[in-house]
């Protein structure tokens, strides 16, 4: 009996710190990975200021909760920022039709090499990280309110009667069921809306797309707005996950390339697949292990050290490290990438 | 305009700004601002290498920085015995250990024939050499970390001169360079670009966590330095007879006991700006070697070499070029420069502190030195790197300025006016994004574009 208990105790103990946020996680990159991975499609060029339009969404999402929060409306048991996403949206597709219109749209009327773009990508972030400090200020901003919980911990060991406990915050939740949501809504316009077939007729070959009467311009745009309500989604959960700061947003960028890239860019089921990828692998990678074998193994070959593989610092590492065997062994990510 | 007249405009505009500084606020800003534009300077040079030179678009100078300002700590500090009696047995086996499990999985790559069967070997030779290297790596790091942690906690340097970092810093980047190079240099532009980005990262992340090699986030402070101590300037007889024949004129007119007075304020002032005016001269004479080897490479028929594989890779490689071994080389040389430029700045902070390094301003800014500058000239990029540096820091107490005149109509209590007065400062990444964005636009070629030769003139 004993040792099944104990062994139900590791599978939680995995549960509670590798699945939950693993998972959640992972969706937050997937959701960000899908924005880099559709610009990188249709306009391609790689976007550094991406990081930054999630800071800027986000941070205009924490404004105007903070404004509903003082005016007293609230969502009950769900986080405030459900209501002020659409106005965080609103303003982020704003922000990202107006760069487009005044810095890459001269680009690619002159047909500039993705080097350019991208160069220019660096202008817009330090623009947008500038404005984003300027308006909210450096530090670490919460705007999380209502229920913290769907299931914690102590309630958890109240009700089975087990001594490893297993929470689920209303974020991590949250997260989730927004991620699927969204993508559900993505792929079916990807693929059954004329706009969304545009798109992918234009990211597969550019000319005969034009030939066959798709806007370019149309396109572009609807990428943008596509791109916006990713990026702002995506920063508004991390950050009711853990918490806002523009530098965390900025760090964020390489995790995300990573997923796109690993995942293959150009394809969004890539991006979602590298998205949990890089997720689960910076969790697993920087987990100690210890009190896992403690549950599995008998009391006489109890673990000395941590058993952890990596300091939690290496994070970005891991990432990385995934980015370039992904690189050498297969460049065009582990779904063919380069096709919406 | 010629290429020549714009120069010298250009900086004669640089000159008169830093006097202006000098007037308006004091030498000693002026003085310490003009050091980093040298050191920025020395660096832009190194991104101007890569990417003017050779097109390589390198986004990790900040872990390259980092390196150099790495090497200034493990040049300068001087041993801790104890920490290596403590572990040098278990360090050696560790070394070998890991120079073993390269060398194995090196091996099986060539040797074996592709496959599953090689992807097996190599992933058991490497997992199993790296969990030995650790079983001895681990409790060597342990017993050093334990010597007095409040204190040292590290291994210590080789407590040479810190002015030898300046050389080892640029080796030890271009080592790092070298390993770099080797596995991203294949990539596309813009995946280059992510995978330097990355590096850079994993730098930091190494001197942030390795405290046995650089005590981590525990810093290391009280570098010694090149040049002398302002303390003990203010006790020297020459400084002060030098200090006395230089202030001569406004001594001259003061009765005894305020001459004694005021020497002594001049001596105090004097000093930390002869402090600045050594580093000054240090700097630039690197600058200045470094400028004139970019110039010669640049004219060389390497130089031309360089860019004509930049301009037509194909080209290039059709003509018998070496394409991947000019990369190799033109990124290593690079690098190596930013480590220099990186152990200087260190040397001139005293400290080193890796959370200190963040991209935006070890990055990004470098980017914009060269970019503003003008790419592929080497006097652009120096000029980028004065030009850039000096906005940067004089943008914040313009903008804290411009913020409260602007808002001089509110109230002093009123709470926008005090949150745009605190947050100013931060209206300088803005601005840096804008001068980006315009020069690329509307001069691409930056304020000193390339000079590009005909045949014959």
């Amino acid at each position: 009996m004993e040792a099944i208990t104990d062994f139900v105790s590791a599978i939680v103990l995995l549960l509670n710190f590798i699945v939950v946020p693993g998972l959640s996680y992972g969706s937050q990159l997937a959701l960000g990975a899908l924005g880099i991975t559709l610009v990188f499609g249709i306009l391609r060029f790689a976007n550094f200021a991406h990081g930054d339009t999630m800071a800027f969404g986000t941070m205009m999402t924490i404004l105007v909760t903070w404004w509903l929060q003082s005016k007293g409306v609230n969502l009950g048991p769900l986080p405030t920022a459900l209501l002020a996403l659409p106005a965080g949206i609103a303003s982020t597709i704003l922000l990202l039709v107006v760069t487009d219109r005044t810095v890459y749209r001269y680009y690619r009327h002159n047909k500039a090499v993705p080097v350019t773009f991208m160069i220019a990508s660096m202008g817009v972030m330090f623009m947008t990280n500038g404005i984003v400090r300027f308006v909210i200020g450096p530090n670490d901003q919460r705007f999380l309110d209502g229920e913290r919980f769907i299931v914690s911990a102590r309630n958890f060991k109240s009700m089975t009667g087990l001594s490893e406990g297993l929470s689920i915050k209303v974020s991590q939740g949250l997260t989730i069921v927004v991620a699927i949501i969204l993508v559900a809504l993505l792929f079916w316009f990807l693929q059954k809306t004329r706009t969304g077939k545009a798109m992918r007729a234009y990211s597969d070959n550019e000319d005969l797309a034009l030939l066959s009467g798709v806007d370019p311009d149309r396109v572009v745009l609807v990428t943008w707005i596509i791109t916006a309500i990713l990026a702002t989604i995506a920063g508004t959960l991390y950050g009711l996950d853990k918490s806002f700061k523009p530098f965390t947003y900025l760090q964020l960028l390489l995790p995300m390339f990573a997923a796109a890239i690993v995942g293959g860019i150009g394809n969004p089921i890539g991006a979602i697949v590298g998205g949990y990828v890089i997720a689960f692998s910076e969790v697993m990678v920087t987990y100690a292990y210890k009190k896992v074998f403690i549950y599995l193994l008998p009391q006489s070959l109890e673990p000395q050290g941590l058993l952890q593989l990596l300091s939690t610092d290496y994070k970005f590492a891991v990432s990385f490290v995934i980015l370039v065997l992904v690189l050498l062994v297969r460049p065009t990510g582990i779904l063919k990438g380069k096709v919406l | 305009m010629s290429n020549t007249l714009k120069t010298q405009l250009a900086f004669s505009v640089i000159a008169l700004l830093l006097v202006i500084i000098g007037l308006v606020q004091s030498w000693n800003v002026s003085l310490g601002i003009l050091n980093l534009c040298l050191i920025s300077a020395v660096m832009a040079l190194g991104v101007n290498m890569q990417w003017g030179y050779a097109g390589l678009l390198n986004v990790g100078v900040m872990g390259f920085a980092a390196l150099g300002g790495m090497s200034a700590v493990l040049v300068s500090q001087a041993p801790i015995t104890e920490a290596w009696q403590a572990s040098w047995g278990r360090l050696l086996f560790a070394a070998l250990c890991f120079a073993v499990t390269i060398a194995a999985s090196i091996v099986c790559y060539r040797k074996l024939a592709a496959g599953r069967k090689r992807n097996l070997a190599l992933a058991l030779v490497i997992i199993g050499g790296l969990a030995l290297t650790r079983f001895f790596f681990d409790p060597a790091v342990t017993a050093i970390e334990a010597i007095e942690p409040a204190k040292t906690g590290f291994l210590g340097g080789m407590g040479l001169p810190i002015i030898f970092s300046w050389v080892f810093g640029g080796i030890v980047a271009a080592g790092i360079a070298w390993c770099i190079g080797k596995v991203a240099l294949g990539l596309r532009a813009d995946y280059l670009a992510i995978a330097t980005l990355g590096i850079s990262e994993i730098i930091l992340a190494v001197l942030k966590n390795e405290d046995w090699l650089t005590r981590g986030v525990k810093n290391v402070t009280g570098l010694s330095r090149p040049v002398p101590y302002e303390i003990d300037l203010q006790t020297t007889t020459w400084f002060i007879d030098f200090m006395r024949w230089w202030h001569s004129g406004s001594l001259g007119v003061l009765n005894e006991a305020e001459q004694q007075l005021a020497l002594k304020q001049f001596v105090i002032d004097g000093s930390s700006i002869f402090v600045k005016f050594c580093y000054t001269g240090l700097f630039a004479g690197v600058l200045v070697i470094v400028l004139l080897l970019s110039v010669k490479a640049l004219n060389s028929p390497w130089g031309r070499m360089m860019r004509a594989i930049r301009d037509n890779e194909i080209a290039a490689g059709a003509m018998g070029k070496d394409v991947t071994r000019r990369h190799l080389e033109i990124f290593i040389i690079g690098s190596a420069v930013i480590g220099v430029a990186g152990a200087m700045l260190t040397t001139l902070d005293g400290q080193f502190t890796p959370t200190s390094y963040q991209p935006l301003r070890f990055t990004f800014l470098i980017w914009v030195m060269v970019i503003v500058g003008g790419s592929g000239n080497n006097m652009g990029s120096v000029l980028g790197g004065f030009l850039i540096w000096l906005v940067w820091i004089e943008a914040e107490p313009i903008g804290v300025w411009l913020m409260a005149f602007s808002t001089g109509w509110l109230d002093e209590g009123n709470a926008i006016r005090i949150h745009l007065i605190e947050n100013a400062q931060h209206m300088r990444l803005f601005f840096m994004g804008l001068v980006l964005l315009l020069v690329l636009r509307f001069s691409p070629g930056g304020i000193l574009p390339e000079v590009v030769r005909k045949q014959g003139s």
